[in-house]
């Protein structure tokens, strides 16, 4: 096994296999949203791509999209223009390098992961807003900048919610925080009991922390920059081609990266009672992949139920609700901390 | 059952004020339980749509029933039916007599991509000829093509339903 011990050879299987998990991910999260979608407004959604249930509707989506035209517009800032969709690409994927999967499946073990995850997914505000300008459209300007004010204004509440964490736990690494929610709160017999944060005072934290992710998501019902009625596909309305795809597979990751660093702070991450050692290094993952399916199933869920919100009610939401709950939390959090 | 409301007075809008978030809630119900249930969906290319007897599928022409009096044509609000006739001198009834003079179909063209189903055609017709048939699957390839000919319209006259007896 001396061969896989070179940093640079770990360093490349790291970011292959982490590519190839994270994009299947995406695409099989695509599948659930038309699926999922298609029945419950009583349709049946993808039916004939693969043979059975649709199984290759997103594949061959994708097929489809990578073979059109890469259009950019006249008054397009071409630069700009072509790199805003790897912008937001690449801080949907840096996310991952921190989402510990097992108590040594990680990417990168980092002190300040909360930093890394907060600081590397408000660069994709970067991107929106970068597409939304160079795009030379008015639709794309005023997605841009209603994604910009809305990221923003959510970015906030989310960091709040994820501060109220930091404090419980007394860490700012994820593993950190897993293995702190992993210890014995109380024992019932011989049966040790330790409970995620969201059953030890942190359910509002993760409410909080749930809302502001759909709404970094721009996903209904806070789709005000893309809003389809309005400003056609706000910021996406002149991409094509393999540019679109990236915003489109960016999307569904972030999905999956904002769900996953959820489950690790609110629902314990990869571990399980009962998963220890070895096995918890084997089982993890699939533990963590149930508890972001759940995530992930319920952001879906909403968004084929909901309505959007109004830009002046989305704005309400965040800096008259959230962020004044979010602070009180904290408050709250900081006192029992440090009274018990 | 809940009481009738004044929907002019403004303070009477406290009756939507419920339980906060209970629309919501009440929403992912609806969808969750549409999810689970079986979505009433035909197949339409392997399993046929069963139209009702009076469906507006296509209209049926009677060859030997149409005078070719133009009163369809004319009626047509989409101006999408096409005639033409001429004349047929008839030998006299009887030895001597005039000869009598039949109008004879050339032409009867539907344009269905003009079409709009309203059946004015259908109702003006005096003599019957005209009828609705519930046959919907007559798309073809390309707007001009939807020029269905009286050969065509003769075709649908079999899939026209019988009328219900008349009442007595």
């Amino acid at each position: 096994m001396e061969f896989f011990d070179g940093f640079w050879i770990q360093l490349v299987l790291k970011v292959a296999v982490g590519l190839l998990v994270i994009l299947t991910g995406a695409l099989v999260v695509i599948y659930a949203e038309v699926k999922i979608g298609g029945h419950m407004q009583t349709r049946i959604g993808p039916y004939y791509a693969g043979g059975r249930w649709g199984w290759a509707q997103p594949l061959a989506d994708a097929a489809k999209f990578l073979q059109k035209e890469d259009l950019a517009p006249d008054g397009a800032d071409r630069k700009v223009y072509g790199f805003a969709p790897y912008v937001v690409m690449m801080s949907a994927l840096a996310v991952f390098a921190v989402i510990p999967m097992g108590p040594d499946l990680v990417g990168a073990d980092l002190d300040v992961g909360v930093y890394f995850v907060l600081a590397i997914s408000s660069i994709s505000v970067l991107g929106v807003l970068m597409a939304g300008w160079s795009s030379g459209n008015k639709y794309s300007l005023i997605g841009g900048l209603r994604a910009a004010a809305q990221l923003i204004a959510y970015e906030l509440p989310l960091v709040l919610a994820v501060v109220a964490v930091v404090i419980q736990a007394s860490t700012m690494s994820l593993n950190g925080i897993v293995e702190a929610q992993n210890e014995t709160l109380f024992t019932i017999g011989s049966f040790d009991v330790a409970l995620p944060y969201i059953f030890r005072g942190q359910i509002v934290s993760f409410a909080i922390f749930m809302i502001a992710a759909v709404a970094e998501l721009s996903r209904i019902p806070f789709d005000m920059p893309i809003a389809e009625s309005e400003l056609t596909m706000g910021y996406l309305t002149e991409y094509s081609g393999i540019r679109f795809t990236m915003f489109f597979l960016g999307e569904y990751a972030s999905m999956i990266g904002l769900s996953a660093i959820a489950a690790t702070m609110f629902l314990g991450g990869y571990s399980v009672p009962g998963l220890e050692g070895v096995s918890a290094n084997l089982g993890g993952p699939i533990v963590l992949l149930l508890k972001v399916s759940v995530l992930v199933f319920v952001i879906l869920w909403i968004r084929w139920t909901w309505p959007r919100l109004r830009e002046d009610q989305l704005q309400h939401l965040a800096w008259r609700w959230l962020i004044p709950l979010a602070l009180v939390n904290i408050a709250v959090i900081a006192v029992f901390k440090v009274a018990f | 059952m809940a009481e009738p409301r004044d929907y002019n007075d403004p303070s009477d809008y406290s009756k939507d004020v419920s339980f906060p978030f209970l629309g919501l809630a009440k929403g992912m119900w609806v969808t969750l339980k549409a999810l689970f249930t079986k979505p009433p969906v035909t197949m339409y290319p392997q399993e046929k749509e069963i139209p009702v007897p009076r469906a507006r599928g296509v209209i049926a022409l009677d060859v030997d029933n149409c005078t070719v009096c133009m009163l369809c044509a004319r009626e047509c609000p989409d101006w999408c039916i096409y005639i033409e006739g001429h004349k047929e001198e008839q030998p006299p009834s009887k030895p001597g007599g005039k000869p009598r003079a039949r109008a004879t179909l050339d032409r009867f063209d539907i344009d269905y991509s003009l079409c709009m189903y309203c059946g004015i055609c259908v109702e003006v017709c005096p003599f019957d000829a005209l009828y609705w048939s519930p046959e919907y699957e007559y798309s073809e390839e390309g707007v001009s093509d939807l020029l269905h000919n009286k050969e065509k319209l003769t075709e649908w006259l079999a899939t026209v339903p019988q009328p219900p007896a008349v009442e007595s």
